[in-house]
C-alpha cells in the first residue's frame, strides 16, 4: 500500500508527540450512560495519536443521530451537519482540500436511510474519506423505532406488530456500490478496533468502517452473541488477510487449537455452487480452508463472506477488514485535470478569457 | 446545433457571391431603424443554430440586439407537431433597444408547424418566407390545414415568400457527394444566408464558424458554407426578394470599448470566474443537471486551469452538500439550480444560515410549479428564496436584470455573501439565461476587490486571561463570525445546525440565547449594505412609479419610453437587492400616488412590498412562460396612469 502513504503525505505531520488528551475537546459528553458510543470515541481519541497528524487538518463531518455527535468531542475541525447529508459535504471538503485527513461520522439510520444515496455514490467515487458506520440496529435519538438494519419482525414504536421490511447488510451494501475498502468491528473490541481503523486510516481513497454499536437503552444487547466469550467463540469469524478463514473454539479433530492455530470451523468454497459455507475443519478438508485475500480484485469472495452472517443470531458473523484494494482516488483525479488544464492551456487568464469570442469595438 | 452535413466533395471558392454583391445595386435597398426576425421550424431543424449565427452577424456589425430563443422540453418532439416547434427571435436596431420585441416584422416557417404556431404573433404587412417543399397535404393536415395556408387567401395581408427551401438546397449541394437527407439537413444554413442577404449581414463570421466548428470534417463544413452561400444567391438573384435592408450600426448607443455578445448563463459563469480572481479563493461548483442551469456547470467544467473545480453530484442535495463542505474549506462555493432543485436544497441552505458560511445559490427559475415547464421563464420562486425554509432563516436575495447584467450580479452575490458570511440567492430566470445582447467587457482593474481574511489567531480572552478562539465572536460592523478554515493550527472548532452560543459557538438550548440569535442572523442580514435604488423620472411630475425586478428590466423600460414618447409622466425604478431591500426604498414609494408593479409571478415582489411598507401596490402579472411584451405592458401601465 504504497499509495495509501502518498495520499498520507499530503496531510502534514504535527510538531510534537501527541496523546490521547490532545483529542478531546472541552465539551461534556452527553450520549446515555452505558452507551457503545462512548467506547468508539475513546478508541478514535486513543487512535489518533498514532496517525500522527496536526490536529488542525483533521476534520470530522457528521450527519444527525446519536453518533453524529462524534464531532463536538474530538478536539479538531468538526461538522455537524444535517440528516445523512455528510458524505456529500465532506466530499466536497476532501476534493478541495487534499492537505486534511477527513473522516465521516455516521449511523445505520443516517448512511443507509435518509443519507443511502449520498453514501453509496461516495463509495463509487472513491472519494478520500474515511467513514465510521456506527450501526445499533435502531433509531436512538429519535427514541426507538426500527432501523434499516433492523431484523425483520422487530417490535418497536413503529412497529408494534413487527417490522416488515427485509434489512440491508451495511457490508454487502457497500461492497456492491464499488467500495474500495470495507470492514467491519466490534464497540467493545477495543483492540480489533483501533487495527481497523489504522487500517483504514492508511487506506487510498473512501474506507468504509461498520461499527456493531450498543444502543443500551432501545436495543441492548444486540450484539451480545459477538461479545460474549463463550458465544462468540461461536459466532465470530476474524478475517486476517493472508489466513485461513478459521472460528470456534478448538481444533480440527485431532489436534489441539495452539498448535493448529486456527478454530474448529472454517470456510471454505462449494465447488458446485462456487459460494462459501462453514464446515468443521477435519484433516481432510483443512487444505480447502479459504485464505482471505482483502487484497483480491474482484469482490465476490469479499461479498461472499459478508453473506455468511445469519441475519437474525448474527452466528458466522466476520469481523475485520472484507476489502482492501487501490483503485484511482476521485480527489487525486480531479486534482491531476486541474494541473493537466494548466499544462495544456496555461494558467488561467481572466482578461483573455473575458474577451473571448468574436468582439467589435465602438469609439467614443 | 444540427446543420450536420457529410461530403467528400471540395467546395468550390466564394468568387460568385462576391460578384453578386458587386450587383447588389440593381436592386432596391431600404434603411430601416430596427427589425425582429424570428426563425421558426421543428425542435431538428437547427433554428437555434440558425439564429445564433445570425446574431453573431448582427453582433460584428455592431447593431445592438437582444434575442429570444425559445424551445420545447422535449430533445426532439414529434416532427411537424406544434408541441415541436422550436424558435429563435432576434430585435436588432440602429439605436439602443432593450427586448427581444413584441411582434416579427420577418418570420422565417420551416414547416406547417412552425406557421401555425407563430402566425398568430405577427401583425399584418409583416413577411413570411416558408419552406413550401414541407406544405405537403399530409403535414398541414397534422397541425390542422385543411387548405393550404399558402394558397386559400388566408396569408392575403402578409407579404408571402414562398421558397422551396429544401429543393434550392438539394440542387445547390447535388456537386457534394451526400444523401437527399443528408443535403436537406443543411436547409437552415440556406434560409440563413437568404436573410443574411435581405439584412446586409457580414457573412464571414459564420463561414469561419462553420469552418471550425467543422474543422475535423472540411467536407461538411464546405457542404454547409455551400448552402450558405445559395441562399445568399438566391435572395440576390431572384426577383421574389426585390427589397433588401439596412440597419445602421448603433454607434451612438454603445459607450466607447470593446463589445462581444453574450447570454445570461456565460455572462453569469464569467462573472463567477471573476469573482473568484477578485475572491483569490478557488472556484467550487456543487451542481446537478437541470434545465435550464445546466449550461453553467458545462461552462465552468471548461476553465479548470483558473482552478475551478466542478462537481457533478449524485443530487441536488448532494450538489449543495459539497459547495458547502468546499466552503467550509475556504473555496468560493457555489451550486447552480433551478425551481425544483431550490426545493431539494432548502434543509442544506438552513444549514448553511446557521454554519454562516458564504455560499451562492444561482437559480434560474423557470415555470413551475413542479417539473412545470422547463424551457420556459418565470419569477416565480422569489418567495421561495426568501421564505422556503424551516425556521427564521434569512438569506439574500440578488437578481441580475438582462442577460450581460448576470456578470456584474454574480460578483455583487459574492461580495455579500464572502464579507456576511452567508448563503445568498441569485436569482436569474430561463429568460435572462438564453436570451443575449452586446456586453462591453469590463477593464479588470474594474472590478471589485472581494478578498477576505481568514481567521488566525485567537479573538477572545476568558475570565482567567486565557487566549481562546470563539467561532461565533462577530464582527460588530457586519455582525459577520470570522471564517477559520481546516489548518489553521490552534483554531480548531465545531459548528453545526444545532443552536449554539452566541460567541462560543457551543450547544446551546437555552432560550434567551436562541431569541438572541434569531434576531442577530436577522439583523446581519437586514444590515447588509446595498446600493440605493434609483429612479428614473426625468421631469419629476409622474405620481406613478412603475417597480420591477429581475428580468423584467427590458420589457418595462422599453413600455415607459414608449409611454413617455406618447407624453405620459411615470417614474420607473428596479431592484437587484431583494433582500434586504435598498434603505431608500421605503421613502421612494411614499413618493408616489401609485406603484405598479409588473411580474412574472402572481404578485410576489407585490406581497413583500405590501407587507414591509404597507404600500398599496397594484401588480400587473403574466404567467405565460413568456417575457412581458414591452406594448401589451405599456398599455396596462397607461391605464394605471389614467386610474
Amino acid at each position: 500500500m504504497t499509495d495509501a502513504n502518498a495520499l498520507l503525505q499530503l496531510v502534514p505531520k504535527a510538531e510534537g508527540k501527541q496523546s490521547m488528551k490532545d483529542f478531546k475537546s472541552d465539551q461534556e459528553v452527553r450520549w446515555c450512560p452505558g452507551c457503545g458510543d462512548y467506547a468508539v470515541l475513546a478508541a478514535v481519541q486513543g487512535f489518533m495519536p498514532q496517525l500522527g497528524l496536526a490536529r488542525e487538518n483533521i476534520v470530522f463531518v457528521s450527519g444527525i443521530g446519536c453518533s453524529s455527535r462524534f464531532p463536538y468531542y474530538m478536539n479538531t475541525y468538526g461538522m455537524h451537519s444535517i440528516h445523512g447529508r455528510a458524505p456529500a459535504i465532506a466530499t466536497g471538503l476532501a476534493a478541495s482540500r487534499r492537505d486534511l485527513s477527513v473522516w465521516v461520522v455516521t449511523g445505520d439510520g443516517d448512511a443507509l436511510s435518509i443519507g443511502g444515496n449520498h453514501l453509496i455514490h461516495a463509495l463509487r467515487r472513491n472519494v478520500n474519506l474515511k467513514i465510521l458506520l456506527f450501526n445499533n440496529r435502531i433509531y436512538g435519538l429519535t427514541k426507538g423505532q426500527y432501523s434499516p438494519t433492523s431484523e425483520v419482525g422487530k417490535i418497536t414504536k413503529s412497529t408494534p406488530m413487527g417490522s416488515l421490511d427485509a434489512p440491508f447488510n451495511p457490508v454487502s451494501l457497500a461492497l456492491g456500490a464499488e467500495a474500495s475498502f470495507v470492514a467491519r468491528t466490534v464497540d467493545s473490541d477495543r483492540k480489533h478496533l483501533t487495527e481497523v481503523l489504522r487500517q483504514a486510516a492508511d487506506h487510498p481513497g473512501t474506507a468504509l468502517v461498520e461499527i456493531y454499536q450498543n444502543c443500551n437503552i432501545f436495543n441492548d444487547g444486540a450484539f451480545e452473541v459477538l461479545k460474549d466469550r463463550q458465544q462468540a467463540e461461536e459466532a465470530v469469524i476474524r478475517l486476517e488477510h493472508g489466513e485461513p478463514i478459521r472460528f470456534g473454539a478448538g481444533g480440527t479433530s485431532r489436534s489441539s487449537e495452539a498448535e493448529s492455530g486456527g478454530g474448529c470451523k472454517g470456510v471454505v468454497r462449494d465447488r458446485l455452487t462456487g459460494d462459501l459455507r462453514v464446515v468443521t475443519v477435519t484433516p481432510e478438508n483443512e487444505a480447502e480452508i479459504l485464505v482471505h485475500d482483502a487484497h483480491s480484485a474482484s469482490p465476490t469472495t469479499a461479498f461472499a463472506l459478508s453473506r455468511l452472517a445469519d441475519p437474525d443470531t448474527l452466528h458466522n458473523t466476520p469481523i475485520g477488514v472484507f476489502r482492501s484494494v487501490d483503485r484511482p482516488v476521485y480527489d487525486t483525479l480531479m486534482a491531476d485535470q486541474l494541473d493537466a488544464a494548466i499544462e495544456q492551456n496555461g494558467k488561467g487568464d481572466l482578461g483573455a478569457l473575458l474577451a473571448g469570442g468574436d468582439t467589435w469595438t465602438v469609439v467614443g | 446545433m444540427t446543420s450536420q452535413v457529410s461530403s467528400t466533395a471540395e467546395q468550390a471558392d466564394g468568387a460568385v457571391v462576391g460578384e453578386q454583391r458587386k450587383a447588389a445595386g440593381t436592386k432596391d435597398v431600404r434603411r430601416l431603424d430596427r427589425v425582429i426576425i424570428r426563425f421558426a421550424g421543428d425542435s431538428g431543424d437547427g433554428m437555434q443554430l440558425t439564429g445564433d449565427r445570425f446574431t453573431s452577424e448582427t453582433a460584428s456589425f455592431g447593431n445592438d440586439l437582444s434575442t429570444l430563443p425559445n424551445f420545447p422540453a422535449e430533445i426532439r418532439a414529434p416532427a411537424g407537431t406544434l408541441p415541436g416547434v422550436s424558435s429563435f427571435q432576434l430585435h436588432f436596431a440602429d439605436h439602443d433597444i432593450l427586448t427581444p420585441g413584441d411582434a416579427p416584422n420577418v418570420l422565417v416557417a420551416m414547416n406547417p408547424a412552425a406557421l401555425k404556431a407563430n402566425i398568430g404573433d405577427l401583425p399584418r404587412g409583416a413577411e413570411i418566407i416558408v419552406n413550401t417543399d414541407e406544405f405537403t397535404k399530409r403535414a398541414m393536415q397534422k397541425v390542422g390545414y385543411d387548405a393550404s395556408p399558402l394558397e386559400d387567401g388566408s396569408l392575403d395581408g402578409y407579404q408571402l415568400h414562398p421558397v422551396p427551401l429544401t429543393t434550392l438546397t438539394v440542387e445547390a449541394l447535388k456537386e457534394f457527394d451526400l444523401t437527399r437527407k443528408e443535403a436537406e439537413r443543411s436547409k437552415n444554413m440556406f434560409a440563413l444566408g437568404l436573410l443574411s442577404w435581405m439584412y446586409h449581414r457580414p457573412t464571414e463570421g459564420t463561414e469561419k464558424f462553420l469552418r471550425s466548428k467543422f474543422a475535423k470534417k472540411p467536407d461538411i463544413a464546405a457542404a454547409n458554407i455551400a448552402a450558405f452561400r445559395a441562399g445568399w444567391n438566391f435572395g440576390e438573384t431572384t426577383e421574389d426578394f426585390a427589397v433588401s435592408y439596412e440597419v445602421a450600426p448603433a454607434a451612438t448607443a454603445f459607450p466607447p470599448g470593446v463589445y462581444r455578445n453574450i447570454s445570461g448563463n456565460l455572462a453569469l459563469s464569467y462573472g463567477l470566474v471573476a469573482a473568484s480572481r477578485q475572491a483569490d479563493l478557488p472556484l467550487f461548483l456543487g451542481s446537478y443537471p437541470i434545465t435550464p442551469a445546466s449550461d453553467i456547470l458545462h461552462e465552468l467544467s471548461r476553465h479548470k486551469n483558473f482552478g475551478v473545480r466542478t462537481f457533478q453530484a449524485e443530487d441536488e442535495i448532494a450538489g449543495i452538500g459539497a459547495a458547502l463542505g468546499a466552503a467550509f474549506g475556504g473555496s468560493l462555493a457555489v451550486t447552480t439550480t433551478s425551481g425544483p432543485g431550490v426545493a431539494l436544497k432548502s434543509e442544506t441552505i438552513g444549514l448553511a444560515v446557521s454554519l454562516e458560511l458564504p455560499l451562492l445559490i444561482v437559480d434560474i427559475q423557470r415555470g413551475g410549479p413542479s417539473t412545470g415547464l422547463p424551457t420556459k421563464t418565470e419569477q416565480a420562486d422569489l418567495l421561495q428564496a426568501m421564505y422556503g425554509r424551516n425556521g427564521e432563516a434569512p438569506v439574500p436575495v440578488v437578481a441580475p436584470r438582462t442577460p450581460a447584467d448576470c456578470f456584474d450580479a454574480a460578483l455583487e452575490a459574492a461580495r455579500i455573501a464572502l464579507t456576511y458570511r452567508t448563503p445568498v440567492f441569485l436569482l436569474s430566470d430561463g429568460y435572462l439565461a438564453n436570451g443575449s445582447e452586446p456586453w462591453r467587457i469590463p477593464d479588470l482593474e474594474e472590478l471589485p476587490d472581494l478578498r477576505v481574511r481568514f481567521a488566525q489567531g485567537p479573538n477572545h480572552a476568558l475570565d482567567d486571561g486565557t487566549e481562546v478562539f470563539w467561532p461565533y465572536k462577530r464582527d460588530p460592523q457586519t455582525l459577520a463570525r470570522p471564517w477559520a478554515i481546516p489548518g489553521t493550527p490552534g483554531l480548531e472548532h465545531r459548528i453545526g445546525g444545532i443552536e449554539k452560543q452566541d460567541g462560543s459557538g457551543n450547544i446551546s438550548y437555552d432560550p434567551a440565547n436562541h431569541d438572541h440569535m434569531v434576531r442577530t442572523r436577522q439583523a446581519k442580514v437586514d444590515g447588509i449594505e446595498v446600493p440605493d435604488v434609483e429612479v428614473d423620472d426625468p421631469d419629476g411630475t409622474a405620481r406613478v412609479l412603475v417597480l420591477g425586478w429581475g428580468s423584467t428590466y427590458g420589457p418595462v423600460t422599453a413600455a415607459v419610453r414608449r409611454l413617455r414618447a406618447a407624453g405620459e409622466s411615470v417614474a420607473q425604478a428596479h431592484l437587484r437587492h431583494l433582500n434586504p431591500f435598498p434603505r431608500n426604498l421605503g421613502a421612494v414609494l411614499k413618493g408616489y400616488d401609485k406603484v405598479v408593479i409588473p411580474e412574472m409571478n402572481l404578485g410576489q415582489l407585490a406581497t413583500l412590498i405590501r407587507a414591509k411598507y404597507l404600500v398599496d401596490a397594484h401588480s400587473y402579472n403574466q404567467v405565460n412562460g413568456m417575457p412581458f411584451k414591452a406594448e401589451q405592458l405599456a398599455a396596462a401601465l397607461k391605464e394605471a396612469i389614467d386610474d
